[in-house]
């Protein structure tokens, strides 16, 4: 049997007939066309699905829709039309912190999450952070970078490490 | 040759189907539960029952979602002890005031359960509930000395956290009752606590795991408290290496008795990846690690 | 004006998946589409006595539910064998078992239903009733004669065979004054591409058409594959691969699931989404590595190297993959022994082996980090017999940057390396007196640390001779069209493809460096059967050397055919002309006609143009590698690590990378493909192993039981350069993409043991994990109480 869901996804109020078992994930890939939340492992392992509930990122994977009632979900999507990770994203851009781009939806959200928490972090509180997203492509190191890049950069202070393309 | 009926492999990573009811109550939790006649399963955070369906490791008729239980969240203190929510979510767990000052060592251990976007959906009563082994939290509830508030239609009883976590998985709480709070007894000022585990990465389950507090009383340990977990099926209580401790200064002589006596304590189950006798030689340098560190709350 | 080939450009496909608009096979949806589950073996041999669908077909949802002889006769049989090499032997496979099972995860049953829950809803209820048989697991043991056989349609349990020798080996054994020796044992580890393989095929039964939406690095190789194995002419399929959520090798061979996927659309004409899950993914993908190496080398003695001689044993699955096969890496363990030394005498021996395990093949720096990591750890041991420095000794063996062109004891022909130029560079990096003085310092304090070093040589950019000499339809040459649009913007069509290493950035790159435009001016298309011409496409780092030479060469074609259609416009010389800063110069510099203008007489008024005068603005060229059969890069490693002697811990602290992949195209992309490829080189090295039991059960077959490595473990890189462009090339670009997996777990490897070296401890398994360092340090214990 469906439940209907009410809940705030981008901003937007959605009311969905959902079935029980649906993931949150599936529920805003597949229902919501909302594809930027990936999934790796559909076990909360890889961290390339989270999506901020209510503010703080959790894996969407691990979430099922239902449980999303009356509560507000913010995707890459999202965050992207607000601007509220414009800075961020170009830092990723400027230090080529992404390859395939498959988790990058997810490293952006923790990255989010720890510089709200946390504006000055050191490169090891940064990859802490980043403990529980997998990415194969970068060797991390270029994401670290964009993250203290954008920590420096809301602090107004100047670029700390590489100074990345023109 | 054996011939046997088989269950398939692979291509499980959706959840079953199920019924999903949500309780506003912890009566209507306990009648939602009976009605399923034990087919069913309380939701809080989701992060266990979630990946375990998922897997189709299990698959109850009926999910009751309980997060909305108003008695299940908080975090306070009353007579005389710290009582937390069931409800209270890791990343609530590592940021409290209250939990930093009266049971530390769950805010230390916070930081080594999984990773931040776990911990800021999983909840402490589902994961106490869940009695995983190699978890941090069972362990330092058991170190704390901690009791187990459960409410079911027979009434709210407290249980003592070494009464708990009866086997891998299993836990004194009856069909149906509902893991409430966790009560842990207010410590004096000067107690020393220490935790720390040895994982291959950050955020894995750990490879061995250490909980301990101790009062020093006269210059020597008094009521020394030590658990481990990722030894066994349960975490585990180290009694012989707590009595090698009690009435001993904390120095290097009663830490190495302490870790000597962990072959009484300990008896990890035969794990071809990592050999019993490793787990135990791993156990003991971190408890020295552990109890050459220990510091009261700052 | 500025060149752009050497500017570190950033990656525009790269806004889209920072903006989540990426699109991804997994992200496709098409109407009437069907999901699809696999049944699987649940053991790792056995024979099947009944498979039961009568109850899943009636679940809710489902469509069809095929065994073997509904859907593999839609697809004739694939052998993965190559002509080259001789006597090797694998049996055909098809896309679900037959008779026999022949590894855990064998796909058995194919269920499709509108939605993959009701998919695995179905799959529950299929009951397979197997007969379990004793399976084989150990390749050595499966060598020995009588052994029970692997695959019952092999003639035994060698899959290939193959020595490789000098004349002089033995005699220079006999007369060395040093022999060492190791016998090394490399895990089994596969590629945890972050999105799983994903394919939609889509049969469209009215035109005939197959389209086939395919997460690959080769879509070229899969419509000549699809095309072939279910009997549909070429120009009837397309395949297209958009973007790819990680590759590494490991999506370019044919899989079961994907050839499934096709058939079963073919049959319902309909499309067929299959994603693998993580836990399929671990039973299905290809698994790399899994060798068992004894090795040995003779110096003289002042650490001369004289000789080598290993001997490789193998183990890679049931049936060898297709096209590429499993025998390849082994083959290329053999060949690269040695390879950065003056070494002239050499003898490898390669045993492959079936077992009932996933298969093997071709991962990241195919052999490579095997032939890497035996070859410094014997350099290494070779030190200690000669009490000579670790750089002292390379530099006495390597082959000397003005030695060139030079040809290996196991027969490849290096155009020009620069082995000296990086070890001096990497020893001003490192500074390891500094840092021994450091160590000794904090050994002290119980705190031990080691550097260790590795100097490694990359092939890449294959011409024929990899596969095609072997009779594999897998194309040595890449394609590429240019075309000037009305605008004077500029559209690349090329048939090497994107998975995130910045195939388009730097072909923008390439291509407006011939026409005289900045790269934003310059689109171009990947990964499309249909819009792009055919070739090899992406894979053993051809991207930047074939790819970018396929591109270059193409856009001075235009180039040309611009300047003749501006010198008619402008009255001049085209001799006389260049393009420069979107419009064409004379040799004064100044503008004569823009690309614009040029543009729109082309092609709004080419009736202005003289008779006879070529007006198309679009070229194609096509190119393949000649001269050299490879390119080879080197470059070396170091790596410093901190073991803790009480629990097996390693924290990885440094590592440096001096790198020469010739031309560089991109420096900020250069750089990320080496860091990137060093973490994939400190995985295994560390933390991946598919690990399985007795019974051939992958044990730790899930994301959070085999260790990637993540962002808390891995250490800052440093990264230098030296650029030796190859000669075989005008844009003299090697390629990058494997040179950090290649030598990373051999220099780390090399800095465990150095950190060991005062306990008498020696690690010669990957992974390098805490228990077998642990054992380690026991058996030095051991050795020392009771010599």
């Amino acid at each position: 049997m469906k439940h209907l869901l009410s809940t705030t996804v981008n901003g937007e109020q959605v009311q969905e007939a959902v079935s029980p078992r649906t993931s949150l994930a599936d529920f805003l890939r597949e229902d919501m066309g909302l594809t930027g939340t990936h999934l790796g492992c559909e076990m909360g392992a890889c961290g390339a699905c989270l999506v901020l509930m209510d503010g703080a990122p959790v894996h969407a994977c691990l979430v099922l829709a239902v449980q999303a009632e009356g509560c507000t979900v913010e995707t890459i999507e999202g965050l992207t039309e607000t601007g509220a990770a414009a800075d961020l994203q170009a830092r990723f851009h400027d230090r080529n912190a992404l390859q395939c781009g498959y988790c990058t939806n997810g490293m952006l959200m923790s990255a989010q999450a720890l510089l709200a928490a946390n504006p000055d972090p050191s490169r090891d509180e940064i990859r802490d952070a980043l403990s529980g997203n997998y990415c194969r492509c970068t060797g991390y190191e270029a994401i670290v970078d964009a993250i203290a890049a954008t920590a420096s950069d809301r602090a107004g202070r100047s670029e700390t490490k590489t100074e990345a393309a023109q | 040759m054996q011939l046997e009926e088989l269950r398939t492999e692979g291509g499980k990573v959706k959840l079953p189907s199920f019924e999903y009811l949500r309780a506003r109550s912890m009566e209507e939790a306990w009648a939602l539960h009976s009605e399923a006649g034990g087919d069913a399963l309380y939701l809080s955070g989701g992060h266990s029952v979630v990946p375990s369906m998922a897997l189709r490791l299990q698959a109850p008729s009926r999910l009751i979602d309980i997060s909305q239980i108003a008695e299940l969240r908080g975090v306070s203190v009353a007579e005389g002890a710290l009582r937390i929510g069931a409800m209270t979510r890791h990343a609530e767990v590592l940021a409290d005031p209250l939990i930093a000052h009266h049971a530390p060592l769950l805010s230390q251990a916070a930081p080594h359960v999984a990773h931040p976007a776990i911990r800021n959906r999983g909840t402490i009563g589902g994961n106490l509930a869940l009695a995983d082994p190699a978890s941090e939290f069972p362990a330092a509830v058991l170190a704390l000395r901690a009791e187990i508030e459960a409410n079911g239609p027979d009434g709210r009883r407290l249980i003592a956290a070494d009464d708990f976590f009866l086997d891998l998985y299993e836990t004194a709480l009856a069909p149906g009752e509902l893991l409430t709070a966790i009560h842990v007894p207010l410590p004096p000022e000067s107690r020393l606590f220490g935790f720390d585990e040895i994982a291959r990465r950050r955020g894995d389950y750990a490879m061995v795991g250490v909980a301990a507090q101790a009062d020093v009383a006269g210059g020597v340990i008094a009521g020394a408290s030590v658990t481990l977990f990722s030894v066994g099926f349960t975490p585990v209580r180290a009694r012989a290496a707590e009595q090698a401790l009690d009435g001993a200064p904390l120095s290097p002589e009663s830490i190495a008795r302490a870790q000597a006596a962990l072959a009484q304590d300990l008896d990890p189950p035969d794990d071809p990846g990592f050999p019993p006798e490793r787990r135990l030689q791993l156990a003991r340098v971190l408890l020295g690690r552990v109890l050459s560190r220990m510091e009261p709350v700052k | 004006m500025t060149l752009h080939i050497g500017q570190s450009a950033r990656r525009e496909n790269a806004r889209r998946h920072l903006a989540g608009r990426g699109r991804f096979v997994s992200d496709l949806t098409l109407p009437r589409m069907l999901h699809a589950v696999f049944v699987r073996s649940p053991m790792a041999r056995g024979r099947i006595l009944e498979i039961d669908t009568s109850e899943a077909s009636a679940c809710p949802g489902v469509v069809r539910i095929f065994t073997a002889p509904e859907l593999n006769v839609r697809c004739t049989p694939w052998v993965g064998t190559l002509g080259h090499f001789a006597g090797m032997q694998s049996p055909p496979m098809n896309i679900l078992a037959e008779e026999e099972v022949l590894w855990t995860g064998h796909p058995v049953a194919m269920i499709l239903a509108r939605s993959r829950a009701e998919a695995e809803d179905a799959a529950e209820l299929v009951m397979l009733d197997i007969e379990d048989a004793e399976p084989v697991t150990d390749g050595a043991a499966a060598l020995r004669p009588g052994a029970p056989l692997a695959n019952p349609a092999a003639r035994d349990n060698l899959c290939y065979e193959a020595v490789l020798e000098t004349a002089d080996v033995d005699a220079a054994f006999v007369g060395a004054a040093h022999v060492v020796e190791t016998s090394m044992t490399f895990g089994r580890h596969t590629a945890v591409t972050l999105e799983p393989r994903a394919v939609i095929a889509d049969f469209d039964a009215s035109s005939g058409a197959l389209t086939v939406h395919h997460g690959t690095q080769t879509p070229y190789q899969f419509q000549d594959v699809y095309a072939r194995h279910f009997g549909l002419s070429e120009g009837k399929v397309r395949v297209i691969a958009p973007d790819v959520g990680g590759s590494f090798g490991m999506k370019l061979h044919v899989y079961n699931e994907e050839m499934g996927a096709v058939a079963a659309s073919l049959i319902l004409g309909r499309p067929v989404r299959y994603v693998a899950d993580r836990l399929e993914s671990f039973l299905s993908d290809i698994h790399a590595r899994d060798h068992i190496v004894k090795g040995r080398m003779a110096l003289d003695a002042d650490g001369t190297i004289l000789a080598m001689e290993v001997d490789d044993l193998t183990q890679v699955g049931a049936v060898s993959a297709y096209p590429r096969t499993s025998a390849a890496e082994g083959n290329q363990v053999i060949r690269l022994m040695g390879a950065p030394y003056r070494m002239p005498d050499y003898r490898g021996r390669l045993s492959v082996a079936f077992q009932n395990k996933v298969q093997t093949s071709q991962y990241r720096a195919v052999g490579h980090p095997i032939a890497c990591a035996v070859t410094e750890a014997l350099v290494e041991r070779a030190a200690e017999a000669t009490e000579l420095d670790p750089f002292e000794i390379r530099a006495r063996n390597l082959i000397a940057d003005d030695a060139y062109p030079h040809v290996s004891a196991t027969g490849y022909q290096f155009e020009k390396l620069s082995h000296q130029a990086c070890l001096a560079k990497l020893h001003e990096m490192m500074d390891p007196e500094a840092l021994r003085a450091e160590h000794a310092s904090l050994r002290k304090q119980g705190i031990h640390r080691g550097f260790g070093i590795a100097s490694f040589v990359e092939i890449t950019n294959p011409g024929a001779a990899f596969y095609g000499v072997g009779g594999a339809r897998i194309s040595a040459q890449d394609g590429a069209v240019v075309r000037m649009m009305p605008s004077g913007d500029i559209h690349c069509a090329i048939s090497v493809t994107e998975q995130g290493q910045g195939t388009e950035t730097i072909i923008a790159q390439v291509v407006a460096d011939q026409l005289g435009v900045t790269p934003e001016r310059v689109s171009v298309t990947t990964g499309d059967t249909a819009t792009t011409p055919s070739g090899g496409a992406t894979w053993a780092c051809r991207g930047a050397g074939i790819g970018g030479e396929t591109a270059l060469r193409a856009g001075r074609r235009l180039r040309d055919r611009i300047l003749t259609l501006a010198g008619a416009l402008v009255q001049a010389d085209p001799a006389s002309l260049r393009l420069e800063n979107g419009a064409v110069v004379d040799g004064s510099g100044a503008a004569r006609i823009t690309l614009e203008e040029i543009g729109r007489i082309a092609t709004y008024r080419p009736d202005t143009l003289p008779d006879g005068i070529d007006h198309s603005l679009t070229v194609a060229h096509h190119f393949a590698p000649t001269g050299y059969p490879f390119d080879f890069t080197n470059g070396i490693q170091g790596s410093l690590v901190e073991v803790d002697v009480e629990t097996g811990l390693v924290r990885i602290l440094k590592h440096w990378i001096v790198e020469d992949c010739g031309r560089i195209i991109n420096p900020l992309l250069v750089d990320e493909q080496i860091r990137g490829g060093v973490v994939q080189g400190l995985g295994p090295a560390f933390f991946e192993e598919c690990q399985y039991d007795a019974d051939g059960q992958l044990t730790n077959g899930s994301l959070a039981d085999y260790l990637v490595p993540m962002a808390c473990e891995m250490p800052d890189i440093e990264i230098a350069h030296i650029e030796t462009p190859t000669g075989d090339t005008i844009l003299g670009a090697k390629g990058v993409g494997e040179a950090g997996t290649a030598a990373a777990g051999a220099a780390a490897m090399n800095a465990v043991n150095d950190a060991l070296r005062p306990f008498g401890a020696r690690l010669t398994q990957t992974p390098m994990t805490p228990l077998r360092i642990l054992d380690a340090l026991d058996a030095a214990r051991e050795e020392r109480t009771d010599p």
